[in-house]
């Protein structure tokens, strides 16, 4: 069974809203009709989007860390929104594990959304059916686009690499390997929803300088025998090669 | 949540109908009052008909909620999975049901008990949908209690007692006025307990999902800078009540007066003097109530989606 999903790297991810402007270019633009944009050049602009970046503050000054924290539809593996959709409007792909909502069957209850922990769905206000991330389904099963281009639009245009997309089912996969090697981790765990999309966490960038590096191998003195011999209590680099 | 004034109707209107067919079935099944057949043929038939028409009201209501009200007709679909579709269905079989017992009463059918205990049975499980919807959303802890289930079926038949007291005052049928009231404040009485306990319940409520969660960053200090957008969205519209603390403790505390002792001393002043205009009162002081019980309920529901939408920038 495939499960397309997302990985998303918040160690890389500069916070530059490129995926959030790509994804509603790309959805707007495509058969499902646009996405809704209310007075999008005054005061109160308002609109449906599928992707938002936000930024979140960890820690106290001075130790502080500035998180950017792109949220898209999780397509969960056990969707809470679907089940609850009184049309059937709301499903899940049993090919691929996306989960879909079929705009011509949605009467806009809005009842999917209260049962999103996430708050992954939006209303759209003009054409009052509710829309969601499509894992950019016209896309990534579109056989005309080389193989390379068949992936979301907001993981093309990711300048840092922070979104990787693929089959989390399939242990070769890109994403699985990057959930199993960088702990990935789910969002709201407690809830038993198992969302497909995961997240790469934060990790130490640091450099090991080791004693050994600090030293010209072929300083004369040392070659003469008059530097005394460097004493070795940390680990070399041999005990780190494999 | 922000409250739905549809469905804060269609909730309060079709509970009344619902409490108000339960007292007419139950009247004619033990004979209370002991009414000759005219009175009783009279009195159940005019119940009906205000039932009928309370839960048409409810369900006109229930379309303003909707996006596209015309697809309507859709909703009964998924009713192995959703308590909104089952709703869907049980309200319009609640309505025939009741439309029926009226109509065999009107035609002096003998087989109105019969009719009546499936409406009844229907009326029950249209009780057990409306609140599933709420009650089976585990994110919302507020309503994912057993209570909401007791309070739904309580307060319902507490406000349709009430207007079966009404209606049989306005009848004219005194019989029935005393055992009436009797049974109204009974009820009144005990949803006031179990809305008391779930009130008591969500302010000892600890949210399952934290910051923490949410972003899965393990850090006790994580504060929000910037949610992505600054003029707003659904997720800040549809999940917020957007009003003070001060308004929704106004709201509470104005609800458990409005539902609970103002509407039962109303009564007891209608039942002592025999005043219609007391009993009018009370029923419609108790509604009222419930509204603003209704708009409380949603209002209070604390979505963990909110836990994304903290600051704007």
């Amino acid at each position: 069974m495939t499960q397309l999903a997302l990985v998303i790297d918040l160690n890389v991810c500069v916070g530059c809203h490129a995926c959030v402007t790509s994804c509603k270019q790309w959805n707007t633009s495509g058969t499902a009709g646009a996405l809704v944009d209310i007075n999008p050049y005054g005061a109160e602009p308002n609109g449906t989007f599928f992707n938002r970046v936000q930024t979140f503050e960890v820690g106290q000054f001075p130790n502080t860390q500035t998180v950017h924290f792109p949220k898209s539809c999780l397509h969960c593996e056990d969707p809470p929104c679907v089940p609850v959709c009184p049309t059937g409007a709301s499903y899940k792909r049993a090919e691929d594990g996306i989960v879909l909502v079929d705009y011509d069957k949605c009467i806009g209850c809005k009842y999917c959304s209260w049962a999103c922990p996430y708050g992954a769905r939006e209303f759209d206000e003009e054409r009052k059916v509710m829309t969601k991330c499509t894992l950019c389904v016209d896309r990534v099963t579109d056989t005309a686009l080389p193989a390379s281009e068949r992936k979301p639009a907001c993981v093309l245009a990711c300048p840092s690499n922070a979104r990787l997309f693929g089959d989390i089912h399939d242990p070769e996969s890109v994403v699985s390997k990057a959930i199993a090697e960088r702990g990935g981790y789910q969002l709201m765990p407690e809830w038993g929803t198992s969302p497909s999309n995961h997240y790469l966490p934060r990790r130490k960038t640091e450099i090991r300088i080791h004693a050994e590096d600090l030293e010209r191998v072929d300083n004369p003195l040392k070659i003469d025998g008059q530097l005394p011999e460097h004493a070795h209590r940390d680990p070399g680099r041999e005990d780190f090669a494999t | 949540m922000q409250p739905a004034f549809s469905v804060i109707f269609l909730t309060t209107l079709i509970g009344a109908a619902q409490g108000l067919f339960l007292a007419l079935y139950g009247t004619e099944l033990i004979n209370l009052g002991g009414l000759g057949p005219a009175d009783s043929q009279r009195f159940l038939v005019t119940g009906s008909l205000v039932a009928l028409v309370l839960s048409a009201l409810g369900l006109v209501a229930s379309f303003f909620h909707l996006g596209h009200p015309e697809r309507a007709w859709r909703s009964a679909a998924m009713w192995r999975t959703s308590w909104l579709s089952r709703e869907v269905i049980a309200l319009p079989v609640f309505m025939l049901g009741v439309f029926l017992y009226g109509a065999s009463h009107f035609l002096g059918w003998s087989n109105t008990p019969l009719i009546g205990a499936a409406t009844a049975l229907a009326c029950l499980v249209l009780f057990v949908c409306t609140a599933m919807i709420y009650a089976s959303i585990r994110f919302l802890q507020e309503w994912a209690s057993p209570l909401t289930l007791v309070n739904y079926l309580l307060l319902g038949c507490a406000s349709g007692m009430m207007l079966a007291t009404l209606l049989a005052a306005l009848s004219g049928l005194s019989a029935l006025v005393q055992p009436y009231a009797l049974t109204a404040t009974a009820l009144t009485l005990l949803a006031w307990v179990t809305r008391s306990l779930s009130l008591v319940r969500n302010a000892r409520l600890k949210p399952k999902s934290t910051l923490q969660s949410a972003i899965g960053i393990k850090h006790p200090r994580i504060v929000q800078k910037a949610q992505g957008f600054m003029g707003g969205s659904f997720n800040t519209r549809e999940f917020f009540h957007g009003r003070s603390p001060e308004l929704l403790s106004t709201v509470k505390w104005g609800f458990l007066l409005l539902v609970f002792p103002l509407p039962l001393m109303c009564m007891a002043l209608g039942v002592i003097a025999a005043s219609k205009e007391m009993l009018f009162i009370a029923f419609f002081t108790q509604y009222f109530g419930l509204l603003a019980e209704r708009w409380f309920f949603f209002a209070q529901a604390n979505h963990p989606q909110n836990l994304y939408y903290q600051n704007i920038s």
